[in-house]
């Protein structure tokens, strides 16, 4: 379960408070998502997550099953099971798609004292979930997300996800810059992958992608709070009133 | 007190404690090559072309002293089907070379070379064109050398050439000089391996006539405390094409200059360079590229990963002749900085007198992309680990230069496995 109190964030170079007091609980195997207008703290969030520089939390604590993961390295909080599809994933000329995804899941492995995948076992599980996210071995064979289209990068972050396993997948506005065809196919994805020991928390501007991926509970962000929480009927609200009149009301 | 600039003494002490080789087919070229490195003298610290590197010890007349690097890994090059030629020491070491016949090819060595031979018209006579700027430490070697191999290549060798270079001796002092020369046509990939001695002074002249192709892939040794001073001078014909990869990893002193003509119409150079210097380590890339023909086209791509101190050069230049229309050249020279003590000079030159070229350079420095970094770590890589992906991805753009992928692989597992032992 992941669970943020009180959480509190500025931007360590200028001192500008983002986050001025986040509480959150995601239970095991829910799918929470996270809406809100521009600049309200969503990306933020899950960079602070997931252990981004440039950031320095002032108050309040976040814990995955119970460990502060605030205080750890990146790489650590991925060991424990932390997983961030980025908004923009990064492109890594001359490191190969495969070798990535490969060094990624023996590290975390070896971090959580498991034996490494063989060669031959990796090969065959990821060419699967590759083919699932319809990702051709042309693809696996190039450097990272260099040359992909935004849906194969999304595609990228979510045969990552697959591979990794992990207990806490955090996606940031994976719906941005893809189509209709190209967001059914993410999310399927997803959708796939939920299972009673996997949450979610799922950040977007809008609803479309809410109709794919049926959240459990929504949550409005605004100025750095989480100010209103409710089922997928206020992913509805929005989408049909905006954020006006939901800030209006809890203003 | 002022700085020690080169005088004829610097230039009379080091040649008194060599010996001219005499006796052969080779004198005349040697005895002009000599009256070169009197008349522009060893170089200096005030030498322009040496302002960024220090020659002092590649010119005493005595090697420095450099530790044997005890090394149980399996050589690169090694499981390949090629013809070895082993120096040991800059000694031909005949035992453990291989067979010196291959169909498409001749293979003498300039030691034992006969009276009158076909590389007498050759030897010296590339590197005694190649002084635009002036290169007595490549005069001194084709004067003084005192072995190397003279492969004449007449069609498509039937497999590389490997030669093999040993440092067994902690004061060695070796001059080897190789000449190569490509008929019409032939074609010949060359790889070099190894530290060549504790102080190695090597020229290769290299001739390639019209349509014949040359790919040269060396890799330096991981020897800590060698020093090289290494000249190539290649001349290319109308449609040939040479290419030339090379990979240091450590070395106290390192100096490898190219110079290349693009004499024939629709030639293709390339020239690369891959190095990762940590510490006490000093590695200049000095590169002459003159385009005096039709529609050539050139590449120079240079790659420097540098930690604790490490410095790293690179002079490089393209000269455009007149007439030399439809000229591509390119040239990228790029450093990664891994820490705040590493430096890396570059001095990038155009010089065009050609009106219709199109000619590009660029050179960066930088510390490595934060935005990769963390994308790695984010998925569990652990920093030390996601720091030699990246370097390792650093490099990748000049690797990719290397004609043959294969070896181009094999090189990049190698300096995968040398960041991860230095890891730990």
């Amino acid at each position: 379960m992941l669970e943020i109190k009180d959480l509190k964030v500025e931007l360590e170079e200028e001192g500008k408070a983002i986050l001025k007091g986040v509480n959150l609980s995601v239970e095991d195997g829910k799918v929470h998502a996270i809406m809100g207008p521009n600049g309200s703290g969503k990306s933020t969030l899950s960079y602070v997550l997931s252990g981004k520089d440039g950031y320095e939390v002032t108050g309040g604590s976040a814990s995955l099953d119970g460990e502060d993961i605030l205080e750890m390295e990146p790489e650590e909080r991925a060991a424990a099971g932390l997983f961030l599809a980025f908004q923009y994933p990064v492109e890594i000329p001359g490191v190969g798609n495969m070798t990535f995804l490969r060094t990624a899941v023996n590290a975390q492995r070896k971090a959580r004292g498991e034996e490494e995948l063989s060669a031959a076992d990796f090969l065959k599980e990821v060419r699967a979930k590759a083919k699932d996210l319809k990702i051709d071995a042309e693809m696996l064979k190039r450097p990272v997300n260099v040359g992909f289209s935004g849906g194969e990068k999304k595609r990228n972050e979510i045969l990552q996800m697959a591979m990794l396993e992990p207990k806490m997948c955090i996606l940031d506005e994976t719906d941005s810059g893809l189509d209709v065809d190209a967001m059914k196919l993410v999310a399927e994805g997803v959708n796939a992958l939920r299972s009673e020991g996997r949450s979610f928390l799922v950040i977007t501007h809008y609803q479309r992608l809410l109709d794919h991926i049926k959240p459990d509970v929504v949550h409005i962000m605004a100025d750095g709070r989480i100010v209103k929480t409710g089922g997928p009927e206020l992913a509805l609200e929005v989408e049909n009133n905006g954020y006006a009149d939901i800030l209006a009301e809890v203003a | 007190m002022a700085e020690p600039a080169t005088t004829s003494n610097t230039t009379e002490d080091r040649l008194a404690a060599m010996t001219l080789p005499t006796g052969g087919w080779s004198d005349p070229a040697r005895k002009a090559a000599l009256t070169r490195v009197r008349d522009m003298g060893l170089p200096g610290r005030r030498d322009e072309y040496w302002k960024y590197t220090r020659p002092e010890t590649l010119v005493q007349p005595d090697a420095p002293r450099a530790a044997v690097f005890a090394n149980d890994e399996e050589r690169l090059f090694a499981n390949r089907d090629v013809l070895e030629i082993v120096f040991v020491d800059g000694v031909f070491d005949a035992a453990a070379s291989g067979d010196l016949q291959m169909s498409g090819l001749q293979i003498d060595r300039l030691a034992n070379a006969q009276d009158i031979h076909w590389a007498s018209d050759l030897y010296g006579k590339l590197e005694g064109e190649g002084h635009y700027v002036p290169r007595p430490l490549a005069a001194l070697n084709t004067a003084y050398a005192t072995d190397g191999v003279l492969i004449h290549v007449t069609g498509k060798a039937e497999k590389p050439i490997s030669i093999i270079y040993r440092h067994t001796k902690e004061d060695s002092d070796a001059v080897l000089h190789h000449v190569i020369k490509l008929d019409a046509g032939a074609e010949l990939t060359l790889l070099e391996n190894g530290p060549g001695a504790a102080r190695f002074n090597q020229c290769m002249e290299v001739d390639v006539a019209d349509t014949a192709r040359f790919n040269h892939v060396r890799a330096q040794g991981r020897d800590h405390e060698r020093r090289d001073a290494t000249h190539i001078f290649a001349r290319l014909g109308t449609q040939s094409a040479f290419k030339s990869f090379t990979l240091t990893v450590n070395g106290r002193l390192t100096r490898n200059e190219c110079v290349i003509d693009l004499t024939g119409d629709d030639a293709i150079a390339h020239v690369a360079g891959a190095c990762v210097g940590d510490g006490d380590f000093h590695h200049d890339d000095t590169v002459f590229v003159t385009h005096d023909a039709l529609n050539c086209e050139s590449r120079q791509v240079f790659k420097k990963v540098l930690r604790n101190g490490a410095v790293g050069v690179f002079q490089g230049k393209i000269l455009v002749k007149e007439g030399a229309q439809k000229t591509d050249g390119y040239q990228i020279s790029q450093s990664l900085l891994l820490d705040e003590d590493s430096q890396f000079l570059a001095k990038p030159e155009l010089e065009i007198y050609a009106d219709d070229v199109a000619c590009s350079h660029g050179s960066t420095s930088g510390a490595i992309d934060e935005t990769g970094l963390f994308y790695l770590r984010s998925r569990g890589v652990p920093m030390a680990e996601a720091t030699d992906l990246m370097t390792l991805a650093f490099l990748a753009e000049a690797l990719e230069e290397i004609e043959d992928a294969d070896i181009a692989e094999e090189l990049t597992e190698r300096l995968s496995g040398w960041l991860r032992r230095r890891r730990g």
